[in-house]
């Protein structure tokens, strides 16, 4: 399995959304999934699939699925 | 006199700064406020709906329906559709102040009202702000007046505030900094975003906050993002109600509060008792951090036994007790409700029980009511119970705050359980643990033995 595919059902599992909903463009608050208490059980999920420590500045600017990725590339997970 | 009739005072400051950055001076709100009670019908008391979010419009509404003597009721401009006609249906509003198509819209929906709304009623908050329980408390303007220069007295806040609004309206807590800023003429920051957010904090650094309010899901969050490590040089105060923050948390703020030279108030408070109830005092935080302080100023905390007797002696738990000028009228549930007077006359049973030190500070120990707080939200358990049996399910609910649990005796339906759950109250389904049990365990004389059933849930 691929990081995109990876990221792709984190997402899906810690917001409770089917993995077809989760498209780059898929934002913040844009759906009634994705409020505050989810953002912080997606960010926990990601810490721990990738075993890494989202930064400050990570947790509060990935405002989209695609700047997920883009985000995650800094922590050295390639997609 | 209320602070409602005084904002003139105030005219030439800045009240409130919306989350573009546009300006509204005390004497802009008033004139918008004036505009909005203009179009309420003044032959008679009426009741408006407003819809809340933090922004100039539902301040606008707020403030025009007290001023002029109406109703009001605030409830979240995001609250789910079937929960609103629910209590439109009940409460039978005359307007409802929301936001339409292209901006706030007030809708007409007057319609020959069987009962008369009492003359001291002006506000109606809900008891559980997620739930939508149709259950309100009952506020005056002498209640709110009351409970903001309580507040305003106890933060020492003077016109130079800068409150970032980190909580919404419709819920006591962050009414509750509005009215205490406004009672003194300092400076509202409006924004919905959350403290996760770039948004948040763009707004904090760039007009300089000097305080924020959060439950303690908020004080976890800011945990996550680490906010020690964060530079925010204008902060002054930050201030905590909405459930215990866990020891272990409470006592970090505290040392970091202490190490940067800023406030941290732990507070505690009740919808009705319009907000706050007591406060620790910052410079006992250090070594206090697990108390929910003393009486806010003008109010008088005691406790009592099985008996109703007063406890005098230090560290025996009894039922908490509050007297003061923020204790509700009562509750309603109904339009039927909207004709009642004041049915507590300044005393409030808790239903939390605590204790207090030798120096007088009170320690919540338990809870006599059932209920648990969902991210500061309380969530009524018999409520859910009901709702569950009303859809075909056999269930009984417990847990502890952050987290509801469900027993079902329904063969494989855990699942679909959680789902109808988390659907129909908007809680994240990490905050749901559901599970099957063979039976649910009842005592002699029938009562359900909820510790029992959750007490391996909860492990």
């Amino acid at each position: 399995m691929d990081n995109t595919e990876k990221l792709r059902e984190v997402f899906a599992e810690a917001l409770q959304i089917d993995q077809g909903k989760v498209v780059d463009s898929l934002e913040y608050n844009s759906i009634p999934e994705w409020d505050s208490v989810a953002h912080m059980a997606l960010v926990a999920a990601i810490d721990d699939a990738f075993d890494i420590m989202l930064d400050t500045d990570d947790v509060i600017d990935m405002s989209s699925f695609g700047e997920a990725k883009k985000i995650l590339t800094r922590y050295d997970v390639e997609f | 006199m209320s602070f409602f009739d005084e904002l003139d005072q105030f005219s030439p400051r800045i009240a409130a700064i919306d989350s573009d950055g546009v300006t509204h001076t005390y004497a802009e709100l008033i004139e918008r406020s004036d505009t909005f009670a203009s179009r309420l019908d003044g032959h008679c008391k009426r009741l408006v709906f407003i819809l809340c979010s933090n922004n100039i419009e539902t301040l606008t509404g707020y403030l025009g329906t007290i001023r002029s003597g109406h109703t009001g009721i605030l409830l979240a401009a995001n609250i789910d559709s079937e929960l609103l006609d629910n209590l439109l249906e009940l409460y039978k509003p005359d307007y409802l102040w929301h936001p339409g198509t292209s901006g706030y819209e007030l809708v007409d929906r007057r319609v020959d009202r069987s009962v008369m709304i009492h003359p001291d009623l002006s506000l109606m908050l809900s008891t559980s702000g997620s739930t939508g329980s149709p259950k309100m408390v009952r506020l005056t303007s002498g209640n709110l007046e009351a409970n903001a220069a309580s507040i305003a007295e106890y933060l020492r806040l003077d016109e130079s505030e800068r409150a970032i609004t980190s909580l919404p309206m419709n819920y006591s807590y962050g009414l509750s900094v509005v009215n205490s800023h406004l009672k003194v003429g300092a400076t509202l920051l409006l924004t919905d975003a959350s403290v996760i957010t770039r948004p948040f904090w763009d707004t904090f650094r760039q007009r300089e906050a000097t305080s924020f309010a959060g439950v303690p899901y908020t004080y976890e969050m800011l945990r996550r993002i680490r906010f020690f490590s964060m530079s925010l040089p204008s902060l002054k105060t930050m201030t905590q109600a909405g459930g215990k923050l866990t020891p272990t948390f409470a006592r970090e703020f505290a040392d970091f509060a202490a190490e940067r030279g800023i406030r941290f108030f732990i507070m505690y408070g009740q919808t009705e008792a319009t907000a706050r109830i007591s406060y620790l005092p910052p410079e006992r935080v250090v070594e206090k951090y697990k108390s929910m302080g003393i009486a806010i100023p003008r109010g008088k905390l005691r406790l009592i036994d099985a008996d109703g007797a007063e406890i005098t002696t230090p560290e025996t738990d009894g039922e908490l007790v509050y007297t003061g000028p923020n204790v509700m009228l009562g509750y309603a549930e109904s339009e039927a409700d909207l004709p009642k007077g004041d049915e507590l006359q300044g005393e409030l049973r808790t239903g939390d029980i605590a204790r207090f030190d030798s120096e007088g500070f009170f320690y919540i120990t338990g809870r006599m009511k059932r209920f648990v707080k969902i991210f500061g939200n309380r969530v009524n358990l018999d409520e859910i119970e009901h709702y569950l049996k009303a859809h075909g399910y056999s269930a009984v609910c417990g847990g502890r705050d952050d987290l509801l649990c469900i027993a079902t005796t329904d063969h494989e339906k855990a699942v679909e359980i959680k789902t109808v759950v988390t659907g129909k109250y908007g809680f994240h389904h990490t905050a749901v643990r559901v599970a099957e049990v063979d039976q649910i365990l009842k005592s002699e004389s029938g009562k359900i033995q909820y510790e029992r059933i959750f007490e391996g849930m909860l492990a």
